[in-house]
């Protein structure tokens, strides 16, 4: 009776889902065990030319640096935002502000950003120098910002819903033993924000995929070499048909994946035990 | 008026402060994109020359323009037929999107959220991962299917691996997850069918998280950049989102004026949708 239920409400989702997601990755699987165009099985073949390939090397440093760098950095700006705004009168207006990247269309982002730096634009107006930005490593920089300032938004709300869930009578207990801001904000509160944290560093790194649509439009599909991204190279193995190495990189890049998505859980549900 | 209020008063002010730094970034774009659309040709030539085109000398600005002009209105509404094209291409695709997403995923959410059993639970953590992964990983496989049932270069291949995108379901399943059972029990036992509890309590009850779904798909689908380049070659069947990276900075006005166009509708769904914006992105933090 349950499951016959469950079956009526999930059979149209799950027949697309099977389809078009499911039963086309186990192809791709497949596919990477074999050649692309005599689809002769080729064992790790098209891993290993993965492997030695100098652009997959690149992007792969590339894009481990980029999230290495921004993670941190945006969970910790996040974190630092919400705590300024909690208990402010303006909070729903400041956070709007901060959502409102969000709607921004890419291609109108990458417009103001040219107008900002450029040898000619507006940082370099201020700082009354001309540093080219865009076509030497600072470009990785300013991918960073770009990240920074479209997810900034949601970050802020998250850790802003995880604080204010913070049962008050704990806070005040801890003050009555005695304990100092800052020793409450370590030992009370941020033990009781770790769900958030994990949801946060699981969203910022599926968002941090979609910087490509800024550094595509920017640059093209062979930026400065320092932006030069994993996506950048599924795109342009994409258009060049290569398509025995792609199969063999969006496995790695999955597991690589599911495994970085299985820790967290991990560590978040250690949390959940020991909080 | 003791000297404690008035320490507390400077605190918020100063975080006030603090907060406008960034509150100013978020917004800065807006406004240059706002007035550079109603801004004429020969001013922005001027003022933007030293950014876009390379010219000696810094960029410069004015918030509000000399002579403001709608010429660039003018020109992408009456003289670019090619305009009318992409916008409705990004219309159509966005609309069949969410409207597919309603009938696909919702019924799925429900389905997760009230008959629960172990092979539920285990389907259910397989649409996590699956929401889960970037497009790059899953862009060889769709275009396998999609080039066996002939779909590449048509709108449908953007639509329909984006109706079965598994994210919507989840935050849908966290809506329908926070209905009491007690009261889906009590409809049974007044006779209600499981239909009917889905569309008379379910539906009613967490249309706030179905409708947060729906302001983050339409800023997702509004502004898809990654699947259109891939699978539409045809540019007659590009989205907006697509069709303005094209223009050139000699266009600069009219770049401006298509962005302010975009950006209408999304800000508008935003402005509606903010309050279950902020619930969608609540909802995907909880957990699963």
């Amino acid at each position: 009776m349950k499951k016959r239920w469950f079956a009526a409400f999930i059979l149209p989702g799950f027949a697309g889902v099977f389809c078009f997601v499911l039963l086309p990755f186990a192809d791709v699987l497949r596919c990477s065990f074999m050649t692309a165009v005599t689809g002769e099985f080729v064992g790790i073949y098209n891993y290993r030319r993965v492997f030695e390939n100098e652009a997959f090397r690149l992007a792969v440093k590339n894009t481990a640096r980029f999230t290495a760098v921004c993670l941190p950095l945006l969970i910790f700006l996040g974190l630092l935002t919400a705590l300024l705004l909690a208990g402010l009168k303006q909070a729903q207006t400041l956070k709007a502000i901060f959502l409102f990247p969000m709607a921004m269309p890419a291609a109108t982002i990458v417009l103001v950003w040219k107008m900002v730096f450029s040898k000619g634009g507006f940082l370099n107006a201020l700082m009354g120098r001309q540093i080219d930005f865009m076509g030497t490593d600072l470009s990785f920089w300013v991918l960073v910002f770009s990240y920074v300032w479209k997810n900034l938004g949601y970050t802020v709300v998250l850790w802003l819903a995880g604080i204010l869930g913070v049962p008050s009578d704990i806070i005040e207990a801890a003050k009555a033993d005695g304990a100092g801001k800052i020793r409450i904000f370590l030992s009370v509160l941020m033990p009781q924000l770790k769900g958030v944290f994990y949801t946060i560093a699981v969203l910022s790194v599926l968002n941090s995929f979609k910087v490509f649509r800024e550094a595509y439009l920017v640059a093209g599909a062979y930026p400065q070499e320092s932006m030069y991204l994993l996506q950048h190279l599924f795109n342009n193995w994409f258009v060049w048909l290569e398509l025995d190495k792609m199969a063999a990189a969006a496995v790695c890049l999955a597991a690589a994946l599911l495994i970085l998505i299985l820790l967290l859980t991990r560590l978040w549900e250690e949390g959940e035990a020991a909080g | 008026m003791n000297f404690r209020w008035i320490k507390k008063k400077a605190a918020a002010l100063l975080r006030l402060l603090v907060l406008a730094v960034p509150a100013v970034l978020m917004l800065a774009p807006v406004v240059f994109v706002w007035s550079g659309s109603v801004m004429s040709r020969q001013e922005l030539g001027v003022f933007l020359g030293p950014a876009l085109d390379g010219k000696d000398g810094y960029i410069s600005w004015r918030l509000i323009p000399d002579y403001p002009t709608p010429e660039h209105y003018k020109k992408l509404l009456l003289l670019t037929p090619q305009f009318f094209v992409v916008f409705w291409n990004s219309v159509k695709m966005t609309g069949s999107i969410l409207a597919g997403q309603l009938l696909v995923a919702v019924p799925s959410a429900w389905a997760f959220a009230v008959y629960r059993f172990k092979g539920s639970r285990i389907l259910f953590r397989i649409y996590i991962v699956l929401m889960l992964m970037p497009f790059q990983v899953t862009m060889l496989s769709q275009y396998l299917v999609l080039d066996r049932l002939n779909m590449m270069d048509t709108h449908l291949a953007i639509i329909v691996p984006a109706v079965f995108s598994t994210f919507p379901v989840f935050l849908c399943y966290r809506g329908f997850a926070a209905i009491p059972r007690e009261l889906l029990d009590a409809g049974r036992i007044d006779g209600a069918g499981e239909l009917m509890l889905f569309f008379k309590i379910g539906l009613p009850l967490s249309s706030g998280s179905v409708l947060a779904a729906m302001v983050l798909g339409f800023l997702e689908y509004w502004n898809l950049i990654e699947q259109p380049l891939a699978f539409l070659k045809d540019k007659t069947l590009w989205p907006l989102s697509l069709y303005l990276p094209q223009i050139g900075p000699e266009k600069a006005g009219e770049a401006f004026a298509v962005s302010v166009i975009t950006l209408i509708p999304a800000v508008f769904a935003f402005l509606l949708g903010k309050d279950y914006l902020e619930q969608g992105i609540v909802a995907s933090g909880l957990k699963a």
